[in-house]
C-alpha cells in the first residue's frame, strides 16, 4: 500500500495527460469534420478544389447566394421548415390535448386507450403494411403525410401526462368551482404550469421532423414534396447531374462556377445549422426527457 | 354553473373530445396498418384488395429460406452489424469514465457537448460528412494523404470497398453515438455515493484502482440494461444507415432486412414476400425482447420494458 500512496504523487498526472489528449482528439474527431465543411461552403470553389485543411481557400459567401437562388432548393428548404413548424404545433396540440383528458379519472375506458397508446412504441406494423395503409388514405404525395403519421406519439403522452399529473390539484379545483370549463383549464391553466415538458416534447419533435426523410422516400416522389434531407442525399449521390443544372441556372453574367463538392457542402452546412442553433437547449431538454423517461420507465 | 345534480359515474362530454379523437388517430396510423400482415399470407397483387387476393399459406414465409433467396445474406449482414455494435458498448462507458475524471469541470462540459452533438444529425448529414472525408474523387483525407503528402500509393475508396465495410458503419456509427450514449452512463456516474470514492482516496486507491472498483460496478445496472436492450434490439439495425451508405459495390455486405424490405417491396414490388420478411423480424424482436426482459428482470430485479 505504501508503496502505490507514493507512486501517487505522479501517476495520476501521468494518466491526466493521456485522458486530456485522447478526448481532445476525440473532439477533433467530432468537431473538425464540421468545421472542414464549413470553410469549405465559404472558399471559393475552384480554389477549394486544391484542398482545404485549416482555413478556407479565398473567402466567398457566393455559394450561398447561389444555393439559395435555386427555386428547388429553396423550396425544399421551405418544405422542411414547414414540417417542422406545422408538425411540432399540431403534434404539441395533440399529444397535450389527449394526454390532460386522459389524466382525469372520469374518463370511460380510460386504462384501455392509454395502454393502447403505449402498446405502440412496442409494435411496428412493417413497411409494406403501413405503405398500403397510408396509400390507402390518400396520403402518398400529400404534404399531410409529414404531419398526420406523427400527431400521436406514445413516449411524448408519457412525458406530459406523468407531468400533468404532478401539477398541483387545488389550482384546477378552485378553477372548477369558478365554473371553468375543461378547455379552459387546460388552456388557461395546465399549457402554462405544463411550459417545461412541452418545451422538451417540442425540441425532440421539432428535430425529428427537421431529420425526417424516410417518408419521404416512401411515399412522395413528387419534386414539390422534397425535403432538405432527400435533396442533399440526391446531390450527394448524384453530384454532377445536379451541378450542371445548378451551374446552367445560374446566367453567365457572373463568373462563378460552383464545384459538385461546394455545392454538397453549402446544403450540408444549411441542413446542420438549424440543429446547432437549438443544440444548446437540445443537450438540456433531451437529458430531462431522459430522466423523466427513466422514472416512468 | 353546473346545474344538474352530480353524479358518480356521470359522462362527461369535454372530456371525450379531448381524447375519443386523438386515440381514434392512434388507432388509424398505428392499429389499421396491422391488418396489412395479412397480405404476407396471400398471392396480393397491388391495386387489389387482400380479400380477394388467393391465399398462399405459408409460400413467403417459406421462401425466405430456400435455396433461391439472398435472405440469408441479409440476415447475416444485420446480426454481423448488431453483433459489432454490441462489442463496442463499452466504448461510451469509457468516454464516461474518461470524461468524469477530468479535473476541470468547464473541460469535461466542452468535451460532453461537442462528442454528442452527432446524435443529433440525420444520417443523410452523417453520409455527407464522410462522404466528404472518404470519398475517392474529393475526399479530403485522399486529398491529404495521397494528393499533398503521399502517405499512401492510392487513393482509398472505403465507401465501396466491401471489404470494408462493416467495419466502416460500426465506425460510422460509433462516431455518432458515442458522446451522447456516455451521457447516460455520466448520470449513472453522478448517482454513485460520492462518499465512496472519498474512502478509497483515504485508504489511498489511484484513480485506476477506483474507476475498476467503484465506478464500473456502480454503473453495471445501466450497462447490462442497456446492452439487453440492443440484444433485444439485434434485428432491429434500422434503415437510414445501412441505406445512405449502401451501394452497387457494397450491397452484399451492406444490406441489412430493413432495407432488405424497402428492396424487394417498394423497388421489386414484391409486396407479399416483403411483408414476410417484416414479419419474420417483427416475431424474432418480440422474442428477443421478451427474453432480454426476463433475463433483466432476473439478474437486477428491474424491467426493461
Amino acid at each position: 500500500m505504501n508503496e502505490t500512496s507514493r507512486a501517487v504523487g505522479w501517476k495520476p498526472r501521468g494518466w491526466d495527460v493521456l485522458n486530456i489528449v485522447l478526448l481532445s482528439l476525440l473532439a477533433l474527431a467530432t468537431m473538425y469534420p464540421f468545421y472542414y465543411i464549413f470553410i469549405y461552403s465559404i472558399s471559393v470553389p475552384e480554389e477549394a478544389l486544391k484542398g482545404v485543411y485549416l482555413i478556407p481557400r479565398g473567402f466567398s459567401l457566393q455559394n450561398y447566394v447561389h444555393i439559395f437562388k435555386q427555386d428547388n432548393i429553396l423550396w425544399a428548404f421551405f418544405i422542411s421548415v414547414a414540417r417542422t413548424v406545422v408538425g411540432t404545433v399540431l403534434t404539441l396540440l395533440c399529444c397535450t390535448a389527449f394526454s390532460y383528458g386522459i389524466s382525469k379519472r372520469n374518463v370511460p375506458f380510460r386504462k384501455l386507450m392509454y395502454g393502447a397508446v403505449i402498446v405502440t412504441m412496442y409494435i411496428s406494423p412493417g413497411l409494406i403494411p403501413w405503405y398500403i395503409t397510408m396509400k390507402s388514405y390518400g396520403l402518398q404525395n400529400n404534404f399531410l403525410l409529414y404531419i398526420l403519421p406523427g400527431l400521436m406519439v406514445a413516449f411524448y403522452i408519457v412525458l406530459i401526462k406523468t407531468y400533468i399529473e404532478e401539477l398541483p390539484a387545488a389550482l384546477e379545483e378552485s378553477a372548477m368551482v369558478d365554473g371553468a370549463s375543461y378547455y379552459q383549464m387546460l388552456f388557461r391553466i395546465v399549457l402554462p404550469l405544463s411550459i417545461p415538458v412541452l418545451a422538451t416534447v417540442a425540441i425532440f419533435n421539432a428535430v425529428n421532423q427537421w431529420n425526417s426523410w424516410v417518408d419521404n422516400l416512401y411515399l412522395a416522389s413528387d419534386l414539390k414534396l422534397q425535403t432538405l434531407q432527400m435533396l442533399l442525399y440526391t446531390y450527394v449521390n448524384q453530384q454532377t447531374a445536379a451541378l450542371s443544372m445548378i451551374n446552367s441556372n445560374s446566367t453567365a453574367q457572373t463568373a462563378f462556377v460552383m464545384t459538385p463538392t461546394s455545392v454538397q457542402m453549402t446544403i450540408t452546412m444549411i441542413a446542420t445549422l438549424p440543429i446547432l442553433f437549438v443544440y444548446p437547449f437540445l443537450q438540456r431538454f433531451f437529458l430531462k426527457g431522459l430522466m423523466l423517461g427513466a422514472v416512468k420507465g | 354553473m353546473e346545474k344538474t345534480a352530480p353524479r358518480k359515474r356521470k359522462i362527461e362530454v369535454p372530456l371525450l373530445v379531448l381524447t375519443v379523437p386523438f386515440f381514434l388517430i392512434v388507432v388509424l396510423f398505428s392499429y389499421v396498418p396491422l391488418w396489412g400482415w395479412s397480405i404476407a399470407f396471400v398471392d396480393y397483387v397491388p391495386g387489389r384488395s387482400i380479400l380477394e387476393s388467393a391465399f398462399a399459406g405459408f409460400k413467403y414465409f417459406h421462401r425466405l429460406f430456400d435455396s433461391t433467396s439472398d435472405f440469408g445474406t441479409v440476415l447475416r449482414n444485420t446480426l454481423v452489424l448488431s453483433f459489432l455494435h454490441l462489442i463496442c458498448s463499452p466504448l461510451p462507458v469509457l468516454l464516461a469514465i474518461m470524461i468524469t475524471n477530468l479535473r476541470s469541470g468547464r473541460f469535461a462540459k466542452f468535451i460532453q457537448t461537442v462528442t454528442s452533438f452527432p446524435n443529433f444529425i440525420s444520417w443523410i448529414i452523417v453520409y455527407s460528412v464522410f462522404f466528404s472525408f472518404f470519398s475517392i474523387d474529393d475526399g479530403m483525407l485522399n486529398k491529404l494523404l495521397y494528393g499533398t503528402l503521399h502517405w499512401i500509393k492510392e487513393p482509398s475508396n472505403l465507401l465501396s470497398d466491401p471489404r470494408w465495410t462493416w467495419w466502416f458503419m460500426t465506425l460510422a456509427t460509433v462516431w455518432k453515438t458515442v458522446g451522447w450514449t456516455a451521457i447516460i452512463y455520466i448520470a449513472a456516474i453522478a448517482g454513485i455515493d460520492q462518499e465512496q470514492y472519498q474512502a478509497a482516496e483515504v485508504d489511498g486507491a489511484s484513480r485506476f484502482k477506483q474507476a475498476i472498483h467503484i465506478t464500473i460496478p456502480g454503473i453495471m445496472p445501466t450497462f447490462t440494461i442497456l446492452l439487453l436492450l440492443n440484444i433485444g434490439n439485434m434485428l432491429n439495425v434500422g434503415f437510414d444507415q445501412y441505406y445512405v451508405f449502401g451501394n452497387a459495390l457494397v450491397q452484399e455486405k451492406i444490406d441489412v432486412i430493413d432495407t432488405y424490405t424497402y428492396r424487394v417491396g417498394l423497388l421489386n414490388m414484391d409486396f407479399s414476400y416483403s411483408t414476410a420478411a417484416g414479419i419474420f423480424k417483427s416475431l424474432v424482436s418480440v422474442i428477443l425482447l421478451f427474453t432480454a426482459n426476463f433475463v433483466t428482470r432476473r439478474t437486477s430485479g428491474r424491467s426493461i420494458m
